[in-house]
């Protein structure tokens, strides 16, 4: 049933996920590509895009518009709910408990592990995203679209959204020529 | 309206409505206002939380966020939902999440939806194209910051050894992270004798 894989794919990541939202990336990647096959990997840049560009958190982003797109309203209201119930209500459910140990070595430790995991999946994924480019633009293409990219968004510090929609107005361009 | 006078009981059912109504201007404000994802939202938070409402000092708030991070997933829908939930109980919990989450969703349903509707055409294919590698260096700036935080926080040579661990489990033995998590978390958590050198 899909509203139960919509439920899957948003709660494993959301329970996995330490370090909030932005590491939960990679591991919907896992499920709505990899697993699903919901979508290709550039229809899940596309989307990453966009929520990259839109403010709010990132992960709700991910899996309200997912939800929706594979089970419509009520499986946008699945992918939130997956997503963002089970730890909020652990963490209510738990508050007394969680205090006493938010402070302790070990709690922390649990983050500062995961830490470098998620930066092995994220660069997995910055990998697959360089060869999908590769693939649609041939490697001179990509190479300079990755450069003026990245000096936008690190040197020059221009605003993410603004550089996802110089991209889409490059990519819309040069497509008609 | 009933859960208040349970958690808090000193609002009265009309300063409860304006708490509502404050709780959604807060979150809204912060979802709205917030780029880069939940963690980049804290300072939000806080300005409203702390500084504007003043919900809960600003220990409540340091502890606040040490709490949300000791569970894992969003970062702001947990901050959020706890803000909420101590402000005005099951009722702030969720106008607190709404508020903090459906605009923005709305925005992403209407927007990509839209582009969705012409996929077939060739060149709104091609904008999607050319969106893939600036995504790919999006990304590989959080790798970094990923990767540095852990050189920071384990040292450099443990980050490094654990990051080539972790690369060779996932990526070459094809293991699905989440046993690897679940790994973790039962190697960290597991009571254990008190050896001292744990730091």
């Amino acid at each position: 049933m899909i509203y139960w894989s919509i439920f899957l794919a948003f709660f494993i990541p959301g329970i996995l996920g330490y370090g909030g939202g932005p590491a939960s990336i990679p591991l919907v990647e896992k499920e709505v590509v990899d697993r699903y096959g919901w979508m290709s990997t550039q229809e899940f840049g596309e989307v990453l895009a966009f929520g990259n560009a839109l403010p709010g958190p990132i992960a709700t982003k991910m899996a309200g518009y997912i939800g929706y797109m594979e089970g419509g309203v009520l499986g946008s209201i699945v992918g939130l709910f997956a997503s963002v119930a089970p730890s909020l209500f652990l963490m209510l459910l738990l508050m007394a408990t969680l205090m006493k140990y938010k402070d302790s070595p070990q709690v922390k430790n649990i983050t500062k592990l995961i830490r470098p995991l998620i930066a092995v999946l994220l660069g997995a994924m910055t990998l697959q995203f360089f060869m999908t480019s590769t693939e649609s633009f041939g490697g001179i293409q990509t190479v300079v679209l990755i450069v003026v990219s990245y000096w936008m968004l690190e040197i020059r510090k221009i605003h993410p959204a603004f550089i996802i929609v110089l991209a889409l107005a490059y990519g819309g361009a040069t497509s008609l020529i | 309206m009933v859960s208040e006078d349970k958690t808090q009981g000193q609002k009265s059912s009309v300063s409860g409505l304006q708490t509502n109504a404050d709780i959604f201007a807060a979150f809204f404000r912060v979802g709205m206002l917030g780029f880069g994802g939940g963690p980049s939202a804290i300072p939000l938070f806080h300005r409203e939380a702390v500084k504007k409402y003043k919900w809960m000092t600003e220990d409540e708030f340091g502890d606040t966020l040490a709490l949300a991070n000791t569970m894992p997933g969003p970062i702001a829908t947990k901050m959020a939902g706890y803000i909420g939930y101590r402000v005005n109980g099951l009722m702030g919990c969720l106008v607190a999440l709404v508020s903090s989450v459906v605009p923005t969703v709305l925005l992403m349903v209407l927007l990509l939806g839209m582009l969705q509707q012409f996929k077939d055409v060739e060149w709104v294919n091609g904008m999607s194209a050319a969106v893939v590698p600036v995504v790919g260096v999006m990304l590989a700036v959080m790798t970094w910051d990923f990767f540095k935080k852990s050189g920071e926080s384990l040292g450099w040579q443990r980050a490094v050894g654990l990051t080539v661990v972790f690369a060779v489990l996932m990526e070459v033995l094809n293991i699905h992270p989440a046993f690897l998590i679940v790994g973790i978390l039962v190697i960290v958590l597991m009571p254990r004798k008190r050896k001292g050198g744990a730091k």
